[in-house]
């Protein structure tokens, strides 16, 4: 098991002395109670949101944020930690958006039961699927898994049964829904269930990436050779993980459809797993945090490029500037495209960076 | 019958449609290992090319010798951003395939999004010749005139890239190097131009399907490439990644299958069959009908 | 003599796995330097790294000059015209070429191809122009993998396991036209066949765990039954003779 054992973790963080070293393990439970009272706050960041904080018209984009970074940090267990292309991940959180939405609207199911039956389905849709395209490596396994997600997206538009609604979407039937969970008053309990789904998320791909499974998905990304010269399956491994990156879409769709209160079709689109793409690789692939950071800021961004475009700043500029800078997809695009030339490693690489200029600059209150 | 005839002839059509994509991305994957997203922008930039250059260019126009000329302002747009694609953005991650790949999502993304930021997301009337608009009479079937054209061009520029590979020195080097890129450079031959060449004749084949396209569906809109994209992914799949008559077959079955089973099925089950049909085909032939392999 | 090949210190590493640990040697201007080593000890990535053909997650440190010019971070192709033969391990013809397209791939502009060189050596290529190269016999692919390198003029031929897989008449045929070719062109071959390497090579450079092990005369060391047994891990076969075997192994002068 030597071999395997070689894997780097994701790049350890400049050692610190003192407070700031002895704080650090602590950080992400900091962050997650500062989220969780984030909601009783009134204040107002202007620019950034644009009510106070504890609106609801806030807290649903802080939630759809939160819900984004879950699903681009379960989507990273197949993309950066064991090295699998995946273009159809949209694929199972449709499922999961699609699956609750008709189970409680067209069947009137109660909500745990759409749910607990939306997840278990999703996570057997991800293992049977994950079964045929694993059979292909590499931009093979990309392609496969592409048109597998393309199916999802006809059955989608083409509404069979008339069960989606089609181009229209299906707005989910609130009225069997708990009390709690519906009217805008109610955003907040729908923000922390987001934020119970980024935490669930977070846990599961740590655990899974901390374990033997994990170590061997990491051989696999490095180099599937070597995986299969130890006697390992590289097939199996690669199934678990897919499976399991499945199941944790679909139970993100579970929480999406209740935060926006029903499915409509462009979930279903390509489009929606190259952004998961984006996420993973704008926040750092194969890290515990990037990829939820990545997945926060690019759906923030393509919300609040949207007003960003039509604002009158941007308006003044030349038409040739203004309309490019209002299609948010355009600048994050770009942004995505830079970002692989200038700083491969993502967001979270470029902390570490700034650590070495600030101590470059200081060289006298560098420690040692 | 009739209705036979022209669903076989609608169908060679669509495949005829399929084929321009298809035939570049496979080549381009063949030879360079690059799996382009930002193929159905050569598409989208064909289109609109065609569609710009036929009100606004001087001599171009909707028909006529005017049209031909749009069509060809268009295919030279998309070729040219094909050309700067490769040089620019794809060159410098040369065998780094994952950077790659991520780079030409990025740039389909980036690319769309501009063109609906210039033209608008809704679609527009495209410019066509009025006998585009018509149908001939074959066997009984009613075809339409943009149908048979496509057809046409799709044959024509299937001989050209075949006749191309297999008569001259660029076409040896690229059916070489699909094979064994590594190998052609160990023979002392800088593989990197026939990349870049293989990106303008791909640019080129989706430009014209941008345009032909825009003939035979009447109207152009940005997200026209994306949609289309997807099949043609599968079509190379199927047809054997860097074999361009793998492709000409893979597209035949699938423009078929597509268009026979939505008229005789349900709309829709027969996009659904066409992806049913590559899962088969992996899982018997994981190589694709073809191979890895230009000539076979 | 100016040695035709210096290679230094020369580290490889792939994906994080050390497979050369520098490695020194040279390669004399005449004859065959044949490079032995058991399977898996980095013969295949040395000829590879001295034609530029590390894969791109690999890393590269060192020196490798061809006379005085440095070859290092060059591109395949530019070494490959600068006189740089390569004749790759499992031959690599291009299956689906004919065979006089394998041969036409060669050709560069500007100068003239030495057909009759290659003809003269390997008439049956001649003859099979229009067959498709997949369809030769494993000793037809090798003769091909050979000619289309010689219709140009090297400096230095790098030929990896050219008897590899084949029957012995061929593995005769193979080592007889490689001796026709070293008595023009400098040899660096990696052969795994013994007798194929006491016909050819003159000097040897034993690789053992990504290091040079030994390096010296190549009958010198077919002479010391143990020790080409330790390194090499075969036995010499009829090669029996004990004169000279209590002379001691001259140590590789340059192993770490």
């Amino acid at each position: 098991m030597t071999l395997l054992d070689v894997t780097p973790a994701p790049a350890p963080a400049a050692p610190r002395p003192g407070l700031a070293h002895r704080v650090r393990p602590f950080l992400p439970l900091v962050a997650l109670v500062v989220l969780a009272i984030l909601p009783y706050s009134t204040i107002s960041l202007p620019g950034i949101f644009e009510g106070p904080v504890n609106s609801p018209g806030t807290l649903q984009l802080l939630a759809i944020c939160l819900i984004f970074g879950g699903l681009a940090a379960g989507y990273d267990l197949l993309f950066g930690r064991t090295g699998m292309l995946s273009f159809g991940h949209a694929l199972y959180f449709a499922a999961g958006v699609y699956g609750t939405d008709i189970l409680i609207t067209r069947a009137g199911l109660p909500l745990w039961q759409a749910a607990l039956l939306t997840i278990t389905g999703g996570t057997i849709l991800a293992a049977l699927l994950g079964a045929v395209a694993l059979r292909t490596v590499g931009i093979a396994f990309a392609m496969v898994t592409l048109a597998f997600a393309q199916v999802g997206a006809i059955l989608v538009a083409r509404d069979f049964g008339g069960l989606t609604g089609g181009e229209e979407g299906l707005p989910l039937d609130v009225s069997g829904l708990p009390a709690g969970l519906v009217g805008v008053t109610n955003t907040v309990n729908l923000y922390w269930l987001a934020l119970a789904y980024l935490t669930l998320v977070v846990f599961v791909v740590h655990r899974v990436s901390g374990s033997p499974t994990g170590r061997v998905l990491a051989g696999l990304r490095d180099d599937e050779r070597r995986i299969g010269v130890l006697g390992l399956d590289p097939y199996r491994y690669k199934l678990v993980a897919f499976t399991l990156a499945g199941g944790l879409a679909s139970t993100g769709g579970v929480v999406y459809v209740l935060i926006v209160g029903g499915a409509s079709p462009h979930i279903t689109s390509s489009e929606l797993t190259l952004s998961l793409l984006v996420m993973v690789v704008l926040g750092g692939p194969g890290t515990r945090w990037g990829p939820v950071l990545g997945g926060v800021l690019y759906m923030y961004l393509d919300h609040r490029l949207t007003a960003f475009g039509t604002s009158d700043a941007v308006d003044n500029l030349p038409a040739v500037l203004s309309h490019p800078l209002s299609q948010p997809l355009f600048v994050l695009g770009t942004v995505f495209i830079l970002a692989v030339y200038f700083f491969p490693g993502g967001l979270t690489s470029l902390a570490p960076r700034l650590t070495h200029l600030t101590r470059a600059l200081k060289p006298q209150n560098t420690p040692r | 019958m009739g209705t036979v005839i022209l669903l076989a002839l609608t169908g060679l059509g669509l495949a005829a449609l399929y084929f321009l994509v298809a035939s570049g991305l496979s080549l381009v994957f063949g030879l360079a290992d690059v799996l382009n997203f930002a193929h159905g922008l050569f598409l989208g930039v064909g289109a609109y090319g065609t569609w710009w250059a036929a009100g606004n260019l001087p001599g171009a126009g909707p028909d006529g010798f005017g049209f031909v000329f749009a069509v060809a302002f268009g295919v030279a747009a998309g070729t040219l951003v094909a050309i700067l694609v490769e040089l620019v953005l794809i060159r410098p991650l040369y065998s780094r395939t994952i950077e790659q790949v991520l780079v030409t999502v990025g740039l389909s993304l980036a690319g769309v999004a501009l063109l609906q930021a210039t033209w608008g997301a809704d679609a527009r009337p495209f410019p066509r010749p009025d006998w585009t608009r018509q149908v001939t009479g074959i066997l009984g079937a009613q075809v339409p005139n943009g149908g048979l054209l496509l057809i046409i061009a799709a044959v024509l520029v299937l001989g050209a890239i075949l006749a191309f590979l297999r008569w001259t020195r660029y076409g040896l080097v690229i059916r070489a190097g699909v094979e064994n890129r590594e190998m052609v450079t160990a023979l002392g031959i800088d593989v990197r131009k026939a990349f870049t060449l293989v990106f303008a004749i791909g640019g080129a084949a989706a430009a014209l399907a941008g345009a032909l396209g825009g003939v035979y569906f009447g109207t152009v809109s940005p997200g026209q490439g994306s949609s289309l994209l997807i099949f043609a992914f599968i079509v190379v799949v199927i047809g054997g990644m860097g074999s361009v008559v793998g492709s000409a077959y893979a597209a035949v079955v699938v423009g078929l299958v597509q268009q026979f089973v939505n008229y005789y099925g349900t709309s829709g089950l027969g996009d659904i069959c066409v992806v049913g049909l590559l899962a088969v085909v992996l899982l018997l032939r994981p190589q694709g009908i073809a191979g890895k392999v230009a000539t076979a | 003599m100016e040695p035709v090949l210096t290679v230094e210190d020369l580290s490889v590493r792939i994906s994080g796995l050390h497979i050369l640990q520098g490695v020194s040697f040279t390669v004399a201007p005449t004859g065959v330097t044949v490079l032995l080593g058991r399977n898996g000890v980095g013969k295949t990535t040395t000829l590879r790294a001295i034609v530029g053909l590390t894969p791109p997650a690999g890393e590269v440190r060192g020196t490798i000059r061809m006379g005085a010019q440095s070859l290092l971070a060059r591109p395949t192709h530019r070494l490959v015209r600068g006189g740089l033969g390569y004749v790759p391990e499992d031959r690599c013809v291009f299956a689906g070429l004919t065979v006089a397209e394998n041969l036409r791939l060669a050709e560069r502009r500007g100068t003239s191809p030495a057909y009759d060189r290659v003809f003269a050596l390997f008439p049956e290529l001649d003859r099979r122009g229009r067959q498709r190269a997949g369809s030769l016999s494993g000793g037809q692919q090798q003769m091909l993998a050979i000619g289309r390198v010689l219709l140009n003029d090297n400096r230095l031929l790098l030929v990896d396991e050219p008897t590899k897989g084949l029957a012995p008449k061929v593995v005769t045929e193979v080592a007889e036209v490689l001796e026709r070719v070293a008595e023009s062109v400098p040899v660096l071959l990696v052969e795994q066949n013994l007798a194929v390497v006491r016909r050819l090579a003159r000097d040897a450079v034993v690789l053992a765990a990504g290091r040079v092990a030994w390096t010296g005369d190549a009958r010198e060391l077919l002479l010391e039954t143990a020790l080409t047994k330790s390194l090499l891990g075969v036995g010499t076969g009829e090669a029996h003779r004990p004169a000279g075997a209590n002379r001691a192994p001259v140590a590789g002068k340059d192993a770490h």
